[in-house]
Parts: structure tokens; C-alpha cells; sequence
């Protein structure tokens, strides 16, 4: 018997199954107000903000924001919370308050729409394919861990988790779209929260509190610290130094998620309107900030105490500190939140999927005069098709030994390019579709050349994260670098046709309203707050 | 979209934090009265906000 199986109790079924009840229920009372394409895959447009909120901040709630962070917290200390303050926070702020006028105004309703707006038809083709495999490869991600979790705890196959889990999503997914999977996420959101707080608090008791995993920890201060160590690679656990976690984490990978994917950019475009739009990442910043004690704590306690971990495998971290402290009934609701984490992930990652393919490759290339009852159609089959996708996906996943490794590496690979392309395309008039089309081809390449230059030995790194760093600097210089010199080459634009679209060349709008009830209002306060925790935990 | 999220997010959480506060006492474990109790409170907030939403929204029609 696996080390980490626990003998659950009717009440914890009970508990996980009224989870499931509620989850599939939210599917089906919003079945009947799904009359269109538009009501399935961009929600109509007119969701309260703190909803959108909310659910951009628990479409990321997957595997990477529980097992993952656990896992690191295990492995990297507090330096994981790097992850939160310097590779999230900042990027939150700067989509919010620059880059969602943008998304919003054009009425796009996809990123790879507005780039087809911005640049061509090839540059929005290119995204929407990278994205598709993307959406899929992480949507496996969530589906694999949540096997993983079941295996492990309760003794299901793999095979059984993972049908399982791919026909709840299917159900409440293909029911209400969108607006079913952003309901569940703020549902989810909450269990999550109110699933593991519980286990900080007591795991954080277990250790004699700070002062006890600072004593603990005297060995090994680079686990309690995120900057006093950033200065060389050796002295800290992720093993990559201030250049390379600012460069890399912080501005690439960072911006390159939060700015430019879709998944989270999706929940911003169901806001009722532009400002509502422009809250939401500041909105969800506010408890992304606080996540760190949420989900990396555990991590860092299972570390101080020595606890061992099956198989060497850093993603039980969590598993196993809920199994350690958590009794009958907190188990269960325990168990429900990791479920609601991995289902939060994968139903984000379908129907950002599904819209991509309906809008920007179905309707766009395949057939341009369909009908809105077909588009319909195609949204559900889609729903389907890209949970089909992400079970294969899946098995490809179990192959690597941490979820954030793998997933850090196909940001590396996806975002990074993208975000030199969008940063270009809205704030350098002189960019050209050719120039962003062979940019982010090059970023693309460049990205997976790194991965084989750092596979086969010849690039050698401290830790897999910090290779995926380097690479994500690689990928998004490559990118700008061939883009500039492209767009160079090529005719420009004109203007008038990029009025909305780039910065330079759209009006601003003046600032209204209360001081204290604008973006940048908010945006200072958020950005003071991490500042602050940045200081604090130095 | 003709649904309330705060209904079912109430709904549930009022479900299951007397589930637990429940468990709790007739297992001794403090853990689960303490969560279930803040999970319970939470659930009413929720109920009230989306009661106090629907009145708001009758009262202005």
C-alpha cells in the first residue's frame, strides 16, 4: 500500500460529494441561458467584476498553485514565493492599467484576434495554433495530478482518476461554457481557500511558528529569505542568481503569462465594461499576494520537519501534509479543494481552447460565413475534442518528475516569445506583420533549442527551473531581436490603421471618477503591499 | 446571466460547515469545529449578500 493512502470516512465522502453536487448543479441551471456562441464561449460580456476577478485569478489555481507551490516550498523554501511577488504581482498591475484598454477597446474577442487586428492574419494564426497545444498540454497537467492525488490517497488506477475527471469537467463545461466554468472557479476559488488555510495554520503550529522554522532553518537561511541570497547561484536553493530571476521570472516569464495569455485574459473580457475590465487582474492581485502562505507554507513546514516524501516525488508534498495533520472531515474537505484546484485548471484551459478553435481557427480559415447556431455546435464539439486532447496529454505529463518544472518549461517555449511580440506590437508603431509572425516563429524555436541544448548537457543549470528561466530569456530575445530587424525590412503599417490598437498613436482617455475609485489608485496600493512583503521576507 | 453565485456558494458552505462543526464534537477534534464554524459563517455571509442583492435589485425596479 502506498505510504501516503488514507481510509477516508463517510463524512468525507459526503463533504466531496455535495462539492460535486454543486459544481455540476452551477452547470445545469446555466444551461438554459446558453442561446448563443457568444453566451457559450465569451460569456456575453456582462459579468460583475468581482466575479472576473475571481475567476482570473482561479483559472491559475490548478495543479502549479497547489501541488506545484507545495512542492517547491519543499525544494526552494520561500524563494518560490518569487513565483507570487516578482514573477505575478507586477505583471498584474502593468496588464491592468496598460495593456487591457487595449484588449477591451478593440473588441477582440480573443488575444489571437487582437493580434490579427494589430498585425495579420499568418501572426494570429501562428498564436492561436501555439495556444491550442498549449491550452491542452496544461489542461493535462491538472488531469494527470488529479490522477495522481486519487492513486496515491485512495487507491484509484490512473486510467479510472482520469475519465473520471474528464467527464465532470465535460458535464458542467458543455453545459453553461464559459460562464459555468467562471462561476465554478470563484466556487472553487473559496473551497480552495477555506481547504488549506486549516493546514497552514496547524502545520505552522506543528513547527513552534516562525521563530521555530527560522531555528530549523539556521543551516539553511537561503529557505527563509528571497533576496539575501539572490546574489549567487550557489547560495540559494532554486540556484539562479539576481539577473537571471529578475530577467527571466520577473519580466519574461511573468509578463509573458499574465499580459498575454488568453486563459486569464478571457475572464477579464466577460467584464461588463472597460473599467470593470481594467480591475479585474488588480482585483485578483490582492489575494494572489497572499497565496504564498497559503500553498507554499505547507511546503516549507513538510521541509523543516524532514518529512519524507514517497518516492522522492516533491508533488506529494501536499498529499502528504494533509494526510499528517488534517482529521476525518477537514480531510474531506481538504481533498474537495485539490479536487476544485485541478478542475478549476483544466475547465480554464478547455474553454479558453474551445474559443480559440471556434473563433480563431474554425471560423477564421475553415468557415468564415458559419452560421451562430453552428458556431454553437462547434463549441461544444471543441469542449469535447479538447478534453479528449488533454487525457493524451496527460500521459505525456507523467513522465516528468515536477509539475513546475514542466510547466515553467512550456511557458518558456509559448509565453515568453509572445510577450516580446504583444510589447512590440502595442507600443512600437514601426512593428510589421511579417516582423511579428517570423519573430515569434524564431522565439518558438529558439525556446526549443535551448530545451535540447540543456537536455543533451551542453547548457548546464543549477536546478530544470532555472534552465527554463534562461531559456525564457532566450526565446523572448530571439523574438524581439528577429521582429525589430524584420519589421525593419518590411513596409510599415499606417497609422491610421493602428489608432486603438498601439499606444502612441490612441488617445487617452482622461482619468474620472473618484481618485480612490481608479485603476491606478489600486494599482499603487497593490504595488506598495508587495513592496512591502518583498521587504518583509528580504 | 440570471444566477447569483453567491447562492450556491452560500448553499454549499452552509452545507457543509455544520457537517464538520458536527464531526468535531462528537470525534473531539477542534480543527474541524473551529473550520466548520468559520466555513458555516461564510456560507450566511454569502446567503445575506445575495438576498440583499435580489432585495435591492426588486426595490429598484
Amino acid at each position: 500500500m502506498h505510504a501516503l493512502r488514507v481510509d477516508l470516512q463517510p463524512v468525507d465522502w459526503l463533504l466531496i460529494g455535495i462539492y460535486f453536487a454543486f459544481v455540476l448543479g452551477i452547470g445545469f441551471a446555466l444551461k438554459k441561458h446558453m442561446h448563443s456562441a457568444e453566451d457559450f464561449l465569451s460569456s456575453g460580456a456582462g459579468l460583475p467584476t468581482w466575479v472576473c476577478g475571481l475567476a482570473f485569478l482561479s483559472a491559475n489555481l490548478g495543479a502549479l498553485e497547489v501541488m506545484g507551490m507545495a512542492g517547491n516550498g519543499y525544494k526552494y523554501g520561500l524563494f518560490t514565493a518569487h513565483l507570487y511577488w516578482l514573477g505575478a504581482i507586477p505583471a498584474m498591475v502593468f496588464v491592468g492599467l496598460f495593456m487591457m484598454p487595449f484588449y477591451y477597446g478593440s473588441k477582440a474577442r480573443s488575444v489571437p484576434e487582437f493580434l490579427k487586428m494589430r498585425f495579420d492574419e499568418k501572426t494570429r494564426g501562428l498564436n492561436a495554433l501555439s495556444f491550442a497545444v498549449l491550452t491542452v498540454l496544461m489542461s493535462g497537467i491538472n488531469m494527470y495530478a488529479m490522477a495522481l492525488v486519487f492513486e496515491v490517497m485512495l487507491g484509484w488506477s490512473m486510467h479510472t482518476s482520469i475519465v473520471c475527471s474528464a467527464l465532470v469537467v465535460l458535464a458542467y463545461t458543455s453545459l453553461g461554457g464559459l460562464t459555468s466554468s467562471i462561476y465554478n472557479e470563484v466556487l472553487q476559488f473559496f473551497l480552495i481557500v477555506f481547504g488549506f488555510a486549516p493546514l497552514s495554520f496547524v502545520a505552522l503550529q506543528a513547527v513552534g511558528g516562525w521563530t521555530g522554522l527560522q531555528t530549523r532553518f539556521a543551516e539553511r537561511p537561503g529557505m527563509l529569505h528571497l533576496w539575501r541570497n539572490a546574489v549567487h547561484a550557489a547560495d540559494n536553493p532554486m540556484h539562479i542568481e539576481v539577473a537571471g530571476l529578475t530577467m527571466g521570472l520577473g519580466f519574461v516569464l511573468g509578463f509573458g503569462y499574465w499580459c498575454t495569455d488568453f486563459l486569464v485574459i478571457q475572464r477579464a473580457l466577460a467584464s461588463k465594461d472597460m473599467l470593470a475590465a481594467q480591475r479585474t487582474p488588480l482585483i485578483a492581485a490582492v489575494p494572489k499576494m497572499l497565496f504564498p502562505f497559503l500553498v507554499i507554507l505547507p511546503g516549507i513546514v513538510a521541509a523543516a520537519l524532514a518529512l519524507p516524501l514517497p518516492d522522492q516525488n516533491y508533488d506529494f508534498t501536499l498529499p502528504l501534509m494533509m494526510k499528517s495533520y488534517y482529521p476525518s472531515g477537514m480531510l474531506g474537505v481538504g481533498l474537495a479543494a485539490l479536487l476544485a484546484s485541478f478542475m478549476s485548471g483544466m475547465a480554464g484551459n478547455v474553454t479558453a481552447f474551445n474559443t480559440v478553435c471556434v473563433y480563431d481557427i474554425y471560423q477564421a480559415y475553415l468557415r468564415p460565413q458559419a452560421s451562430d447556431a453552428e458556431l454553437l455546435r462547434m463549441g461544444r464539439l471543441t469542449t469535447f475534442g479538447g478534453i479528449l486532447l488533454s487525457i493524451g496529454a496527460a500521459y505525456v505529463v507523467m513522465q516528468f518528475n515536477s509539475l513546475m518544472d514542466y510547466m515553467q518549461l512550456l511557458f518558456s517555449f509559448f509565453n515568453a516569445p509572445i510577450f516580446a511580440t504583444f510589447l512590440l506590437g502595442m507600443f512600437w508603431p514601426r512593428a510589421t506583420g511579417h516582423g511579428a509572425f517570423f519573430g515569434l516563429l524564431a522565439g518558438i524555436f529558439a525556446g526549443l533549442f535551448h530545451h535540447l541544448l540543456h537536455h543533451t548537457g551542453t547548457l548546464v543549470y543549477g536546478t530544470d527551473m532555472a534552465a527554463a528561466f534562461y531559456g525564457a530569456i532566450a526565446s523572448w530575445t530571439t523574438c524581439a531581436v528577429v521582429t525589430v530587424v524584420v519589421s525593419w525590412s518590411t513596409a510599415p503599417l499606417p497609422p491610421t490603421r493602428l489608432v486603438g490598437l498601439v499606444y502612441q498613436l490612441t488617445p487617452q482617455a482622461p482619468a474620472s471618477g473618484a481618485w480612490y475609485a481608479r485603476p491606478t489608485t489600486a494599482a499603487a496600493v497593490v504595488g506598495a503591499c508587495v513592496a512591502g512583503l518583498n521587504w518583509a521576507f528580504f | 446571466m440570471g444566477l447569483d453565485i453567491r447562492l450556491p456558494i452560500g448553499l454549499m458552505f452552509v452545507l457543509m460547515g455544520p457537517i464538520l462543526v458536527v464531526t468535531g464534537a462528537l470525534e473531539g477534534t477542534p480543527l474541524n469545529v473551529q473550520a466548520g464554524s468559520c466555513i458555516a459563517l461564510f456560507g450566511l455571509i454569502m446567503l445575506g449578500l445575495a438576498r440583499w442583492a435580489r432585495n435591492s435589485a426588486s426595490s429598484s425596479r
